[in-house]
């Protein structure tokens, strides 16, 4: 079916600001990646997948400003020992990384990655292409197309300590475009940490192949500064008895798309994706999430939480297809929203799609304010109410925050969201 | 201690009105019991000393030591001394006994302007007074009530009153829900608190709960109002006739 002039006006004026780089070995997939998005077109407004999070600023050919933030507090992750990769506005930042090199793994840049055949050809746009279907991710495929850079991840081994990516924004309009790709071999083990605001407005997308028996650990903050705007996709494909666990703390930001798109394709696999968000004012922030399960005796679970005040908007929507064949899948979700006031607002679209006959999914989706029984058992033990509010909101949110395997991330996802409670008492 | 004068009390929902004048001074080291039957006002007696919403105060007043109670925070009710046990302690999922405990008792320092106690100092504490009523560690690490028996429930109750050690303590119907050994748990840890600074106001529906902390007056409410006050004879009267015909009397 043709596209609708204006969404076709509107994806070649976006095109026509970018440059395709030479890419090399990755020439090819940018070249089909490029033909899929004119074919979807970027999103509109009458997308049925865009209902509750309008794409405009996400997809006009020139980001909107986005002054500068001094967050006054250490970057995410400062104390934990890390392989170090920098960012800044969607430039490599040499001089703040660590060399690259760390026993059991491989890592090169996208941009330095040369010509010749390489490893992350098979996966490079392929897991972003699966992703395609049933829905349309137009902005994932344009990443595919233009990204200037990003991270090769090959993970052969348990690598010591975790690999770190910090995404520094210095210029009120820079426009980034990073592509990782990341591949755990079977029965190895990673870490892999994201953090920072990175631009005006960023664009990522990170496919992760994770082998039979292999785990991956995902834990990243967005960084804090109100006017940034991301669109996010994370594409994963799991196989037998492996372990993928991601978790994402946002705080502020104008604007957040998060998508993240599962595959459990090889048995006995399990995939927790969950996320916490706090939002205070001109906050949007739009968790979708789909996965599928297409193997016997699966685990997964989707656990978002989001803190939302003076008019923040929060959107869930996630998915559950567990395909003919999968049986034994165990499938969870829950999205919840805890409302500090009456003019915030939290739209969820929970989804369940199953053809296997014995499978146990359950999901929910609810939306509250603080519960004022407990907020008073809490003062009549002298807690004061606005401590007593905090104390319930990170309790709100321990759920998510408990997704964390490693107690000592875990920890600090707790401090810096109480952190952030304080800075944002009445 | 406490002073309650012609107390007036509404809902604020409804045009309701549930305490139609009670008076009542609660002396440090006493006890007081207040028995009656059901809808008798007893237990929005003790939400409105607390500070609970909901509640309409049309006349009279309250005070704790002189401080004019009815127009305090709940939280600086609780920094001035006074302290609810509940009837039905609410379960906060989430929040770590332990944690909340902890902030109640450093809020209450703070608001005192006395020196945070630290992690050290308060675990010592706390463990040797949670042995005391038989609260092992893992109900002191778990949520708040989550998951706890109506005992458990009760038993925590009395572990916070312990912790922050209030000027005066309102029970109310601590002994509901309780078998005979943890009333006799609870009532010990009651009693182990009674000394010369404190006063208790023990609301009860039976004279069981003052077998075991014997107190020095017993207060009759009814209707809103207190109707009889006497010496603990007077529990021991409502048990073996019933509140009807003290209702009669003073009808």
């Amino acid at each position: 079916m043709a596209l609708p002039q204006t969404k076709l006006d509107a994806t070649e004026a976006r095109i026509a600001v970018l440059d395709m780089p030479e890419g090399g070995w990755s020439g090819p997939a940018r070249q089909a990646a490029l033909a899929r998005l004119r074919e979807m077109g970027l999103p509109g407004r009458r997308d049925e997948y865009w209902k509750f999070t309008r794409p405009d600023t996400l997809v006009q050919p020139e980001p909107p400003v986005a002054a500068l933030f001094d967050p006054g507090e250490r970057p995410a992750f400062d104390e934990i020992d890390k392989l170090k990769i920098v960012f800044t506005d969607g430039v490599f930042n040499e001089a703040a990384s660590d060399d690259l090199s760390l026993e059991g793994v491989t890592i090169e840049r996208l941009a330095t990655s040369g010509s010749d055949l390489h490893w992350a050809q098979s996966l490079y746009g392929q897991l972003e292409a699966n992703g395609q279907v049933p829905v349309h991710r137009p902005l994932a495929a344009l990443n595919t197309a233009f990204a200037t850079d990003g991270v090769l991840i090959h993970v052969t081994g348990k690598p010591s300590k975790p690999i770190s990516i910090s995404y520094r924004h210095e210029s009120q309009t820079s426009d980034a475009i990073l592509h990782h790709v990341v591949k755990v071999d079977a029965g190895a083990e990673v870490t892999i940490l994201e953090n920072g605001p990175a631009a005006a407005r960023f664009n990522k997308c990170m496919e992760i192949d994770v082998a039979d028996g292999a785990k991956l650990h995902h834990v990243r903050t967005q960084g804090r500064d109100h006017e940034r705007r991301a669109a996010t996709h994370i594409f994963a494909r799991l196989g037998a008895e492996s372990v993928f666990k991601s978790f994402t703390l946002t705080a502020n930001g104008v604007m957040t798309r998060n998508e993240v798109v599962i595959e459990l394709t090889g048995d006995d696999a399990m995939a927790h994706v969950a996320g916490a968000c706090v939002g205070d004012g001109d906050f949007h922030h739009d968790d979708t999430v789909f996965v599928t399960h297409d193997a016997v005796n699966c685990e997964s679970r989707q656990v978002f939480k989001k803190v939302l005040r003076n008019g923040a908007t929060g959107v869930f929507q996630g998915k559950i297809l567990v395909k003919q064949g999968a049986q034994k899948t165990d499938g969870y979700q829950i999205s919840q929203s805890l409302l500090l006031d009456e003019d915030s607002q939290f739209l969820a679209k929970p989804e369940l799609e199953i053809y296997a006959d014995d499978v146990a999914c359950s999901h929910g989706s609810t939306s509250g304010a603080i519960d004022e029984e407990a907020l008073f058992y809490l003062r009549s033990r002298g807690v004061p109410e606005n401590q007593a509010v905090n104390l319930l909101t990170l309790a709100f949110l321990a759920e998510a925050v408990q997704e964390i395997e490693d107690e000592r991330l875990a920890d600090e996802i707790s401090t810096r969201i109480e952190e952030w409670l304080i800075r944002h008492r009445d | 201690m406490l002073e309650i004068k012609n107390l007036h009390v509404s809902l604020e929902d409804e045009d309701k009105q549930i305490l139609k004048g009670v008076n009542l001074t609660v002396e440090a080291g006493k006890v007081h019991a207040i028995m009656g039957p059901n809808g008798s006002g007893k237990s929005t007696l003790s939400y409105v000393l607390s500070g609970r919403d909901g509640y309409e105060v049309t006349d009279g007043e309250a005070s704790l030591d002189g401080e004019d109670l009815l127009d305090m925070e709940p939280e600086e009710r609780a920094a001035a001394g006074l302290f609810l046990a509940f009837q039905y302690p609410v379960e906060i999922p989430g929040v770590g006994n332990m944690t909340f405990l902890r902030t109640a008792v450093n809020a209450q320092r703070k608001a005192r302007g006395q020196d945070e106690m630290n992690a050290t100092e308060f675990l010592k504490l706390i463990r040797a007074k949670a042995k005391d009523l038989k609260i092992d560690a893992d109900m002191l690490k778990r949520p708040v009530n989550v998951g706890f028996s109506g005992g458990e429930k009760k038993r925590n109750e009395i572990l916070q009153m312990a912790m922050l050690e209030p000027k005066m303590c309102i029970l109310d119907e601590t002994d509901s829900g309780l078998d005979v050994d943890a009333m006799k748990l609870v009532s010990d840890g009651v009693n182990a608190l009674r000394d010369a600074g404190r006063g208790f106001l023990v609301i009860t529906h039976y004279q069981r709960l003052l077998d075991h902390i014997k107190p020095d007056v017993v207060h009759i409410m009814a209707n809103g109002q207190i109707i009889k006050t006497g010496g603990p004879e007077l529990a021991l009267e409502v048990e073996q006739h019933g509140y009807a015909h003290l209702l009669e009397e003073v009808a």
